[in-house]
């Protein structure tokens, strides 16, 4: 049996063939990337404020309570929020509106290569990518954030509560990342520009505490929020406006994530059947 | 039902079976493409046999679109397209058989050119030793081997366009698209890849180009397609194209003794419109509606033996003129 005779059999084996070849030709364009060194800047900035902070402060003070707020505080309010909003947001619109962009996207559709199956491969490379960066990030921000207690921090991080918050944060930011790309993947393959429509998915996000519970359920941030091990009360102004919802079990917090991610890629399988390729539109 | 499949890297071949019927044209079927208001090309009717066949005209006729929609990068907005019955809609079996070398002067970052090729028969579903060695034989056919291991960055343009044509021609297809391919090669290259087309139009393969160098694509064309502003003015074999275009009489030249005898004769035909002496005395050129009449002329004339007929050549009978008939330009800059 010849090798194409054998694909014609069973296609599964060319598609992961292919599947294989596009994540590898990704990675390698996501991750070694002078391009790419704005979104290392945004994950690591608060591990290096950490590292330094446990440098400079020796803390005396006997519990840890103050740090599990402040770093579950940077995990919500920073990371959730911002740096893997916008991590992806560069991510994954480099995906398929980036190589449009470059007019370099005509090279993979005149392969023979199942445009949904490119889609695909592409959005695992983002998630892959982001995770792998925002990952690290968090991990090792949890690390200086307890290690520096010496052998008490270490059992608190290996044995302790903060095993089960370091799980607990890299399982959000794999849940942000599905999350988040697949939304951003989606929105640059319907607009031109996917940057407004991504601030106008920024805005909402944020005032989202604040919307109805009903609407509440129509947010990434909403189920990750419910995930999260450590709550974090918010204060002032907001706290006033915030409505409190029915908490969320983490199973259906999860499986809500990824129902939208799912949804939402296939939006996107759809949407690739049908683009044509007209640079000088771009 | 498909019952023949190309296999990467094997011998090409321009006709496909589906249920036992041999299928090897490029059939565009009353194609129609907008670009919102904008006219792509419309209504075009097309049946591209094996060989090699030119599309030609002048900038925004429609040639890159009809190469676009030919292998699926832009869809129709009306009509149908098959090319040997298969449709870009199932890329597997089409891409394997298709090879487009696109005019988009843009490549993937920090690639070499080994890579660029190399990736894309990845694609194909080859092992790597396999992709390697297929990279390797497009790159020395397109005389890129010694660049190989450099970025695309920083070749120059005709070697960027020798890259994409190895790209295009590395899983050896049956059909081959080019746009524009002789863009920015030099006069040898130029005279290296107007061969390779020609040897694989030779093997039966389907290779379709445009290209604003007439004389050129005219000389090793077997069918050519001129385009203007979206529509298909004539196609098929230049000569024949050239004899549909009665409003212009053909013009002949023709070396000869007596060539005044010669033309006086011509004068005798009711299809003859000119017959002009050649200033040194030594020749004619004659312009007739109706060149088979002339010939029977000219044959009968020889074989009196009153005019010794040294050499016959048509003057107009190429592309180039034919295009100043029919959409008065020169295709120059097309």
């Amino acid at each position: 049996m010849t090798r194409m005779e054998e694909f014609k059999q069973y296609p599964w084996r060319l598609w992961s063939r292919q599947f294989m070849t596009i994540v590898r030709m990704e990675l390698r364009k996501s991750l070694f990337r002078w391009r790419s060194a704005w979104i290392y800047l945004l994950a690591m900035a608060p591990v290096a404020i950490i590292a330094i902070h446990a440098v400079v402060d020796h803390h005396t003070r006997d519990g840890m309570r103050e740090d599990v707020v402040v770093l579950a505080a940077i995990f919500q309010f920073y990371y959730l929020r911002l740096a893997i909003f916008f991590g992806c947001l560069g991510i994954f619109t480099r995906l398929i509106r980036g190589e449009m962009v470059e007019r370099s996207l005509h090279y993979y559709l005149l392969a023979p290569v199942r445009r949904e199956l490119l889609v695909i491969a592409k959005f695992v490379a983002g998630v892959i990518t982001s995770v792998m960066v925002f990952g690290t990030a968090v991990f090792l921000a949890t690390a200086f954030m307890y290690l520096h207690f010496g052998q008490k921090g270490m059992q608190f991080l290996t044995e302790g509560a903060g095993a089960y918050h370091l799980k607990a944060y890299l399982g959000i930011t794999v849940l942000a990342c599905l999350g988040y790309g697949a939304v951003f993947l989606a929105l640059s393959m319907v607009f031109k520009n996917p940057i407004v429509p991504a601030i106008v998915f920024f805005g909402w996000e944020a005032i989202n505490p604040v919307v109805s519970p009903l609407m509440q359920k129509l947010s990434i941030t909403f189920y990750l929020r419910h995930l999260s091990p450590v709550d974090v009360p918010a204060q002032g102004l907001f706290a006033l406006l915030t409505v409190v919802t029915e908490p969320v079990p983490a199973w259906a917090a999860s499986l809500g994530v990824v129902a939208l991610t799912t949804g939402v890629l296939l939006l996107a399988c759809y949407r690739v059947r049908k683009l044509e390729i007209s640079y000088t539109t771009e | 039902m498909m019952t023949t499949a190309h296999t990467p890297g094997s011998p090409v071949r321009a006709g496909f079976a589906r249920d036992g019927v041999v299928d090897d044209r490029i059939v565009f079927e009353n194609v129609s493409k907008f670009y919102g208001d904008v006219l792509g090309v419309n209504r075009v009717t097309l049946s591209l046999p094996p060989g090699i066949t030119s599309l030609v005209g002048p900038n925004g006729s429609g040639k890159t679109t009809l190469m676009n929609l030919m292998t699926g990068l832009v869809q129709p907005t009306r009509g149908h397209i098959t090319v040997l019955g298969m449709s870009p809609g199932d890329p597997y079996e089409f891409f394997r058989v298709v090879g487009y070398c696109t005019q988009f002067d843009s490549f993937p970052r920090d690639v070499t050119g080994f890579e660029f090729v190399y990736e894309a028969l990845l694609l194909h579903g080859l092992d790597a030793p396999q992709a390697a060695k297929l990279a390797v034989e497009a790159l020395e056919r397109v005389g890129l081997m010694d660049a190989a291991k450099r970025l695309v960055a920083g070749y120059s343009k005709g070697m960027r366009q020798k890259a994409r044509l190895a790209q295009a021609i590395a899983h050896h297809p049956s059909v081959l698209v080019l746009d524009e391919p002789l863009n920015g090669l030099d006069p040898m290259a130029r005279a290296e890849s107007l061969a390779l087309f020609e040897t694989l139009g030779r093997q039966g393969m389907h290779v379709v180009i445009s290209s604003h160098i007439l004389e050129e694509v005219d000389r090793i064309s077997d069918q050519v397609v001129l385009m203007s502003s979206g529509y298909v003015v004539a196609e098929g074999n230049i000569h024949t194209v050239r004899q549909e275009v009665r409003e212009h009489p053909m013009q002949i030249l023709i070396r000869c003794t007596q060539p005044a005898l010669l033309a006086s004769q011509v004068f005798a035909l009711d299809s003859a419109v000119e017959a002009k002496l050649h200033a040194d005395g030594g020749g004619l050129l004659v312009r007739t509606r109706d060149l088979d009449n002339f010939y029977e002329l000219l044959n009968r004339i020889a074989a009196e033996g009153k005019v010794e007929i040294q050499a016959v050549a048509p003057a107009d009978d190429d592309a180039n003129s034919i295009y100043q008939y029919l959409i008065g330009s020169d295709g120059g800059n097309s």
